[in-house]
């Protein structure tokens, strides 16, 4: 296959970037994008022009390191990470355009490289059940029903990989944080903590300027393991019955 | 050429902190006469941890929690991206939920003998009797493991064992583990215990007056090199699997942490013992970046089959049942498809190199859920195993419900690592060593979902009880960036830094990279001998040699620069590479993950030679240019008795 | 906003329904939006409840503009001009959901002109009348088919704000689970698409000579 790309440059936080265009021929369907990316640095290499940068680690579609958006779709034209996108969903002589995550939120350190500590600090500020080490019950003191524990696990299979943001036309962090109380909020364990958590997690999020929800939909349209949408719905409940009972 | 041309033997060794007497008994023994730190003293203590998996996360959250000043170093651009994230099958526990005879006993003794009797009796009995509070931990964490109906948590078996005791959580019990870690650590975080660094690799350790005090990290970001001081450090930094180039291990997994600590005197003990895991994703191209695993858990409802013709290239689903050879239930059939992974995938190339291999490349076999599908229907089976057939079907363009699976062995985990008493203290005083990155309760190979139990072990369990003994001595002198040796350890990054900017070759660290990958699988994969072994090391130093004058790598080092810190790694795996195959010749016998075609028995099983070779391997650094020195721990089975595995 | 959303579209529903009344004949109608000013009396002075009910329609308005300006300029900062991405693709999104902004500007433009013409009559395409009945069918008459456009348009308009506005309201309080998204995005676009042609039919039908 023979395929142009336009990538996102950008020497640094504070630098102008540009798109810039590549050509790449011999690119076999059967490599994954960023194969295709290592392809194109080896060549940039040996022509003497920096390397693309762009986050990426453990190339299974679990880490969440890696996202760009591709042709204006946050991990492109398949429901998976960007590791796991492969060029056979491509076409022969295709032009790809190849941006990093846009948000405030996320400033772009290099290239196609953005900073997405600011989930981190949405995680710090109650995404988690205060168990210290040692003090736990027996692991069938609470049974739970297995309907919530499997929406439990759908929720917490969240990669914290920032999607739900570059797609969102408002750069809002919901669906991130929704996940979050919705896996911790299903669990019995999660109950103590279960009013202040989303007060805490929804005021940390607005203070790193994200953009408001407005149930677009397009975060869990592109989330590459499926998120629901619902979880959204499931935190705004959480979050109205902590308001009216005065908690934050 | 004999392999005492590669090295010298220097004096034996003992792990001094191991407690005797009765088994069961020795770990609370080591608690009891480990010296505390009382609650308002610990503030006053610092420890710098490198790594957030499971067992650097857990480390940090318990420390921090407990009230002792850590701070935490990765380099993903989050914690909860640590590669421990990736493991699919789950985490046993000798709970005996299931009441079909498991105890803490049992676990310890499968554990024991699937190592094949290459680890530590007391670190592998503690192993076992901690993994029933981590289950009890991690469901108070809020970890979703799956569930029944009655709301009571699920198990399955893994390879290697006949009971169930292996919890899971789908196919993702190492994400849920880890994001259960990392909540705990951010909790920390919020809290002010733990000062996190993301985006941090270390490259050196600070060692004064004999104690580790410190380390030199890079900021990825902007290149600067810092300089950081504790009380004690701890190395929670994985293992090595990249040295083979491809691997299931993530692209920036690396050596780097304790490769540093060990030129700095840390031993390294059996870096030969690597894992082989049977069921990866074949390589479909030389551009291959990286191999994915299937988890093992499939190997329970999937049946693994060849044709019993060479050469057959039918459709599978066109090959008549007696025209196919389910090999491992042939000639295993105690276990069957449930045998060790060592097993699993010698047998596996085994009936490659017959020509029996399936795919494009000759390397693969089949592992069929056809039975499973018309036993338990397609729902069941998608339920249990849904996210990995996903995968299969996104990387190969295949639909597993319909044709059987392609597997073939790839580097998946390294046994081997620093060498650590009891306490998890290096041979370093006040360089600890926890997770995959010390050479572990796993002796010459480990057993499925033993490794988020290990991880967690030591991350939460473990090191916890056993660095305060160290820390009561302390706080110790306050150093400051002056120091000759923090000076020293700063000017050794920075000039290795600028010399790998200068060299301006013209080749690129990939190239270098891919190339010691190929020796290392060629020769030091699953199968090693005398003559491989030594051109293996006869190459490593060539390419090494070529690497620090022909590697290019462009930009500078104050800006975000993922060649240089490709190149760095990849420096570092030159130079281990040649340590592992050092290992490997030494080693004339064969055990777990480590087979030496010399030493085989008449049907082709691994055979040890338990009066010569039942040691831990410690490997000294001998000095650049010099050779390395082995120290030999002797590994005594009070409870186990040693015999040849058998699974048949 | 959802709360503020909800009152508009219920009134607007209630809005509805008294239009259609021009379907009885003048009579009817003119009876209904005097009867508008009498309910409640001799509790409320006549015209009291009218009062009260604008009140709480324009304090909704009001809040509903600043809650959207509010979100609007939060999206502007959470992804400034700078930072748009070169090339753009809708993945989920609708059309309606798409014109959120816009649309509510031109809606609220439309409100403007709408209560100048039908409720205080200072704009009356053809004559003013005291009775509402008059106004409505002076104003539509098929010389004044640009009124109408305008209306119809505005009236579209307005459509596609109540199916993303609805649908998201309903997420916003909290009734969204899988199970019924289906069900609340089809509430959604039924309730918009009724109010749409309850709207659309009385113009219509006067600019089409079927109201006179």
């Amino acid at each position: 296959m023979n395929i142009t790309l336009r990538v996102w440059r950008q020497k640094g936080p504070d630098d102008e970037g540009r798109l810039a265009t590549y050509k790449l021929t011999d690119v076999s369907p059967d490599m994954s994008f960023l194969e295709m990316l290592d392809v194109l640095n080896e060549k940039l290499t040996l022509e003497n022009e920096e390397p693309v940068a762009f986050d990426h680690d453990c190339r299974e579609g679990i880490c969440g390191a890696c996202g760009v958006v591709i042709d204006g779709e946050a991990h492109g034209p398949e429901r998976t990470t960007t590791c796991q996108l492969h060029m056979r969903s491509f076409k022969d002589g295709d032009t790809i355009t190849v941006e990093p995550w846009r948000a405030q939120a996320f400033p772009v350190v290099k290239d196609l490289v953005v900073n997405r500590s600011a989930f981190d600090r949405i995680i710090q500020a109650g995404g988690y059940i205060s168990a210290p080490t040692g003090t736990a019950p027996d692991a069938h003191a609470n049974p739970v029903p297995k309907p919530d524990a499997d929406r439990a696990f759908d929720a917490a299979t969240c990669i914290g990989c920032g999607a739900c943001v570059a797609a969102c036309p408002n750069a809002s962090s919901m669906l991130f944080t929704a996940a979050k109380v919705t896996h911790l909020g299903m669990l019995p364990q999660g109950q103590p903590e279960r009013a202040s958590r989303v007060v805490k997690m929804i005021n940390q999020q607005d203070e790193e300027d994200f953009g408001g929800c407005t149930n677009i939909g397009e975060c869990a349209a592109v989330c590459p393991v499926g998120i629901p949408l619902d979880t959204i719905s499931q935190l705004n409940r959480d979050l109205l019955g902590s308001l009216s009972k005065g908690v934050g | 050429m004999s392999e005492y041309d590669f090295f010298i033997e220097g004096d034996p060794i003992r792990d001094e902190k191991a407690p005797e007497g009765p088994i069961n008994e020795r770990w609370d023994k080591r608690r009891f006469s480990a010296k505390l730190v009382n609650p308002a003293n610990r503030r006053k203590l610092s420890v710098i941890i490198v790594g957030t998996g499971l067992a650097g996360a857990s480390a940090a959250a318990t420390l921090g929690e407990a009230g002792y000043n850590v701070t935490s170093f990765c380099y993903q651009d989050s914690p909860r991206r640590a590669h421990s994230i990736a493991a699919q099958g789950g985490i046993n526990a000798a709970k005996n939920y299931r009441n079909d005879g498991d105890s803490i006993y049992r676990l310890f003794y499968d554990t024991v003998k699937g190592g094949d009797f290459r680890s530590r009796e007391s670190n592998v009995y503690r192993l076992a009797q901690t993994s029933v509070e981590i289950i009890d931990q991690c469901v108070a964490q809020g970890v979703p493991f799956a569930r029944e109906y009655g709301g009571l948590l699920d198990n399955r078996s893994f390879g290697g064992v006949q009971v169930s005791r292996t919890f899971y959580a789908r196919g993702q019990t190492g994400q849920q583990l880890l994001i259960g870690a990392y909540q705990a650590l951010e909790r920390q975080v919020a809290a002010g215990t733990v000062q996190m660094n993301t985006r941090h690799e270390m490259l050196e350790v600070i060692v004064v007056d004999g104690k580790a005090r410190g380390v030199i990290v890079r900021d990825m970001v902007t290149g600067e090199i810092e300089t950081h001081f504790a009380d004690a450090v701890v190395l929670a930094t994985g293992g090595y699997g990249n040295v083979f180039f491809l691997s299931t291990n993530a692209m920036g997994s690396n050596v780097t942490a304790t490769w540093r600590a060990h030129r700095k005197g840390a031993l390294f003990a059996n870096p030969c013992y690597t894992q082989i895991h049977p069921t990866c994703i074949p390589v479909s191209g030389d551009y291959q970046s990286k191999l994915t695993l299937m988890s093992e858990s499939l190997r329970n409802d999937g049946r693994i089959w060849v044709p019993k013709k060479h050469g057959d290239t039918r459709d599978p689903r066109q090959i008549p049942e007696d025209e196919r050879d389910y090999y491992l239930e042939r000639i295993y059939p105690a276990f069957g498809n449930l045998v060790p992974r060592d097993i699993a995938s010698r047998a596996a190339k085994n009936v490659c190199d017959e020509g029996r291999g399936v795919g494009t490349s000759g390397l693969g076999v089949y592992l069929d859920f056809a039975d499973a599908i018309g036993r338990m229907g397609q729902e069941a089976v998608e339920a249990k195993y849904g996210n990995l057939f996903d995968m299969y079907q996104r990387i190969t363009g295949e639909n597993p419900y319909e044709v059987p699976m392609r597997i073939y062995p790839a580097v998946h985990y390294t046994m081997g690592g620093l060498w650590v008493d009891y306490d998890l203290q290096s041979s370093i005083p006040g360089l600890f060593v926890t997770g995959e990155a010390n050479f572990s309760d796993h002796g010459a190979n480990r057993l499925g979902a033993s490794a988020l139990m290990q991880g967690l072990a030591d991350g939460y369990f473990v090191l916890p009880n056993t660095i305060n003994d160290y820390l009561a001595d302390g706080p110790f002198e306050a150093l400051d960036e002056s120091h000759p040796e923090a000076v020293a350890a700063k000017e050794q990054v920075t000039s290795r830094i600028d010399k790998l900017l200068s060299i301006q070759g013209s080749r690129t660290v990939d190239s270098f990279h891919k190339e010691l990958g190929h020796i290392m699988w060629e020769y030091c994969g699953m199968e090693r001998n005398e003559e491989g072994l030594t051109k293996a090391i006869e190459r490593i130093r060539e390419l090494r040699a070529e690497f620090w004058r022909d590697v290019k790598v462009l930009g500078t080092n104050e800006e975000l620069n993922q060649a240089l810190e490709k190149a760095n790694r990849v420096a570092d795996f030159l130079e281990l590479g040649e340590l592992m195959c050092i290992d490997a010749l030494h080693r004339r016998e064969s055990c777990g993950g480590h087979f030496r075609s010399e030493s085989q028995t008449e049907d082709g099983e691994a055979l040890r030679h338990d009066d010569e070779f039942a040691y831990v391997a410690a490997w000294e650094f001998g000095g650049e240019d010099s050779k390395p020195v082995l120290h030999k721990e002797a590994l005594e089975y009070e409870y186990v008795e040693m015999k040849q595995r058998s699974y048949k | 906003m959802a709360i503020t959303g909800a009152i508009l579209v219920l009134y607007l529903i209630a809005h509805m329904y008294g239009n259609l009344k021009i379907f009885s004949g003048q009579e009817a109608f003119d009876g209904y939006a005097h009867s508008l000013r009498e309910l409640g009396y001799p509790m409320l002075p006549e015209g009291g409840f009218l009062w009260i009910f604008r009140l709480v329609l324009l304090a909704s308005v009001l809040i509903h503009i600043y809650a959207a300006v509010t979100l609007w300029a939060r999206a502007r900062r959470a992804r400034p001009a700078a930072q748009r991405y070169k090339v753009n693709k809708r993945v989920a999104r609708s059309y309606s959901s798409y014109t959120m902004r816009y649309g509510g500007v031109l809606v609220a433009l439309f409100v403007v002109f709408h209560i100048l013409h039908l409720t205080t009559n200072h704009i009356a395409p053809g004559g003013r009348s005291d009775s509402p009945y008059e106004r409505l069918v002076n104003g539509f008459q098929p010389e004044f088919w640009y009124v109408t456009l305008f209306y119809v348009l505005s009236v579209i308009a307005v459509g596609l704000h109540l199916r993303h506005g609805i649908w998201s309201a309903l997420a916003t309080l909290g009734a969204n689970m899988s199970r019924r998204q289906g069900t609340l995005n089809a509430v959604a676009l039924g309730i918009a698409l009724i109010v749409t042609v309850g709207f659309l039919l009385p113009p219509l039908a006067v600019t089409f000579g079927l109201v006179s």
